[in-house]
């Protein structure tokens, strides 16, 4: 297939963050370009891409850049620029390669972007356990600085444009957008209730535009090969390519960049190297592990794209983190693991999510060891049931999501687990 | 990770070093706010002084004009703020899905057993500390842990054999090769 790598066409080459190996594969080639724009021009490109955010949700980037409201209406505050580098999702793991591969291809991104919004300082928020690519990077922003592509009047084009690393500290949370927001500002990192929406009040209460890693670097490109060319790849819906990053029980896991709306079966057995020999598919998590669960079935049917996933699975896309789990898995187990992380990462401020997931979690550790009855199951799906859309933020659901597929797609193997129970005890 | 023995140990009242404030001035002009500076300040604290301790955060909190108990309730939220003192080495090994699905019980395993380790995690001879921590991003060249700084990946018991019996003969920790997709440590 004959498709473009838009992200990770430079990962192959040695050295591809210095800035001077970078310039020659063309990274900075389209700001010169962008700066020359009008603003509205560049987020016009962006709307009419149809790219959709890489954090998760997948929603369209250039009309949530036009939430940004205009400079006569925001009584001289400033819009600030974050990237979402926090990539803290169970099985995600694309966004650490850009940052350390390809860091210019990311300051570009943001540069034009900073343009299109009006905005003179951005910050990527890195997980705290980043820090050794944070040190990476900052040689790359220093390098970036030094060469005018950065900071005040960039190429003389008038255009100031601040870009700042910020290191998270352990919190999984912190991705959530809001929360990330509180984290920068030098609070906990919890959520606050939306609206308002960062796009009008964020960080220090100014407009603020929140992209994932993979969202900011795909703009260089659009900028160069406009809109159409984008569309040109992909579904209708879900245009473009994407970096999907599978882990588990198949060859050859990995970061991929492939266009979107493959056939799922394909991009396992010939991406990922299919599974290992003798082994049979049991299920399929796609989009991070907040999402629900595939059966093999649903693999068939389904694409690499948006409405695929969720006409066909009822699951979602997401990040693109795709987790492979064949036969000689426990589900049972697999699904306590995912508990014990939510369980783990709720920020508390919710009653629902903070006493749901470590309830949850209790539920199926006793599950798990055979020491829990049918009664117990309904007990976890009911609780389930309540933490879907009554939290703050979307983590609840988040926790949710995984417990009410695993449950309903895979119930005889909870049922096993409990009716063996009452086998052993008889 | 608690050490309620070692975290009640007071080290003083601190001072930052020239070089210390020199950076201070820097970290500030990123930022609207002083409160902004109060996490990488604490990451440079936790740099020079390997934990973070009630001094320090009075420190922090008088050079941002916040309230001690802010940057407690700041330093206590996350995870990476040592709030006791951890061993020279240590490992921080994931134990989400991905990593458990490709044998981190294993790698935990034997961490456990080569180290002797007690119940705060920490190894009898008093070089290593190792904790269980979900996932790292590294999901795809699992089982991996952290150690210190760097990421190690597709871990055997092997190879924490050679290291752990290369750092115990007073080696520097390696830092990883990359090699292909992973990261590794550079032994044979
Ligand atoms: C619990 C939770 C965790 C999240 N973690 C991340 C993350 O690690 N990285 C990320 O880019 N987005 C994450 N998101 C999504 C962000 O809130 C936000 O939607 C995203 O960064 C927007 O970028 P995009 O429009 O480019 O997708 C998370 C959302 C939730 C609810
Ligand atoms: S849903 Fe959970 S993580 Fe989100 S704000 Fe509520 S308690 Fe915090
Ligand atoms: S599951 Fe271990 S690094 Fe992601």
């Amino acid at each position: 297939m004959d498709f473009p790598r838009i992200l990770s066409g430079n990962w192959d080459v040695p050295d591809s963050h210095l800035l001077s190996v970078a310039k020659s594969r063309g990274v900075y080639s389209q700001l010169p370009r962008a700066l020359a724009m009008a603003p509205a021009e560049i987020t016009q490109i962006v709307k009419d891409s149809g790219l959709r955010g890489r954090g998760g949700a997948g929603f369209p980037t250039g009309m949530k850049w036009s939430f940004v409201p205009p400079a006569e209406k925001r009584q001289g505050k400033s819009v600030y620029l974050l990237c979402n580098a926090d990539e803290s999702e169970p099985g995600t793991f694309k966004d650490r390669y850009c940052l350390w591969l390809d860091p210019h291809l990311l300051f570009e991104g943001m540069a034009i972007a900073s343009r299109a919004l009006d905005c003179h300082v951005g910050y990527i928020y890195l997980r705290g356990e980043f820090r050794y690519i944070a040190r990476r990077m900052e040689a790359a922003l220093a390098e970036a600085y030094a060469a005018g592509l950065l900071g005040k009047n960039i190429l003389g084009s008038g255009h100031d444009f601040d870009l700042y690393l910020h290191v998270g500290a352990g919190a999984y949370i912190c991705g959530e957008e809001t929360a990330l927001i509180s984290s920068l500002e030098g609070e906990k990192g919890q959520p606050k209730l939306k609206p308002p929406f960062p796009a009008v009040e964020g960080a220090w209460r100014s407009p603020t535009i929140v992209n994932n890693v993979e969202t900011l670097a795909v703009v260089p490109w659009l900028i160069q090969h406009g809109a159409a060319a984008y569309k040109a790849i992909g579904t209708e819906k879900s245009p473009g390519t994407k970096l999907f990053s599978v882990s588990g029980h198949v060859q050859r896991p990995g970061v991929y960049e492939i266009p979107m709306g493959i056939p799922m079966t394909q991009f396992i057995n010939e991406y990922a190297g299919g599974l290992l020999p003798g082994r049979t598919l049991k299920a399929v998590i796609p989009g991070g592990s907040s999402v629900p669960v595939m059966t093999p079935a649903e693999v068939e049917l389904c694409s690499m794209d948006y409405e695929s996933i969720s006409t066909h699975a009822g699951s979602y896309l997401g990040s693109g983190g795709f987790i492979v789990m064949d036969d000689t898995t426990d589900l049972v187990a697999a699904l306590t693991n995912l508990l014990r992380f939510y369980a783990h990462e709720s920020c508390g401020q919710c009653t629902p999510c903070r006493e749901g997931c470590g309830w949850m979690h209790q539920i199926l550790c006793r599950v798990r060891d055979g020491e829990a009855s049918e009664v117990d199951l309904g007990t976890l799906r009911d609780l389930a049931d309540n933490i879907h859309s009554k939290t703050i933020c979307f983590f609840g659901a988040s926790a949710a999501m995984p417990v009410q597929s695993f449950l309903t797609k895979f119930r005889g193997e909870f049922l096993d687990r409990v009716q063996r129970r009452g086998a052993g005890a008889a | 990770m608690s050490h309620p023995a070692k975290s009640a140990a007071s080290r003083g009242p601190r001072e930052w070093s020239p070089e210390q404030a020199a950076e201070i001035t820097k970290i500030l002009a990123r930022y609207p706010t002083k409160k902004a500076a109060v996490m990488p300040l604490l990451w440079m604290a936790q740099d020079a002084w390997d934990w973070i301790d009630l001094d320090i955060m009075r420190l922090i909190g008088r050079t941002l004009e916040l309230p001690p108990s802010h940057v407690h309730a700041v330093a206590s939220f996350y995870t990476m703020f040592k709030k006791a003192p951890t061993n020279k080495y240590f490992f921080q090994v994931c134990h989400t899905l991905s990593c458990a699905l490709v044998g981190s019980d294993r790698i935990l395993a034997h961490l456990e057993e080569r180290l002797e380790l007690d119940e705060n995690g920490d190894s009898k001879d008093g070089l290593f500390s190792v904790l269980r921590v979900e996932c790292l991003a590294s999901c795809g060249s699992g089982p991996m842990a952290q150690v210190n700084e760097h990421f190690y990946e597709r871990l055997t018991p092997e190879i924490i054999d050679e290291v752990i019996a290369a750092l115990r003969s007073g080696q520097q920790l390696p830092e990883p090769r990359r090699e292909a997709d992973q990261w590794i440590f550079p032994v044979s």
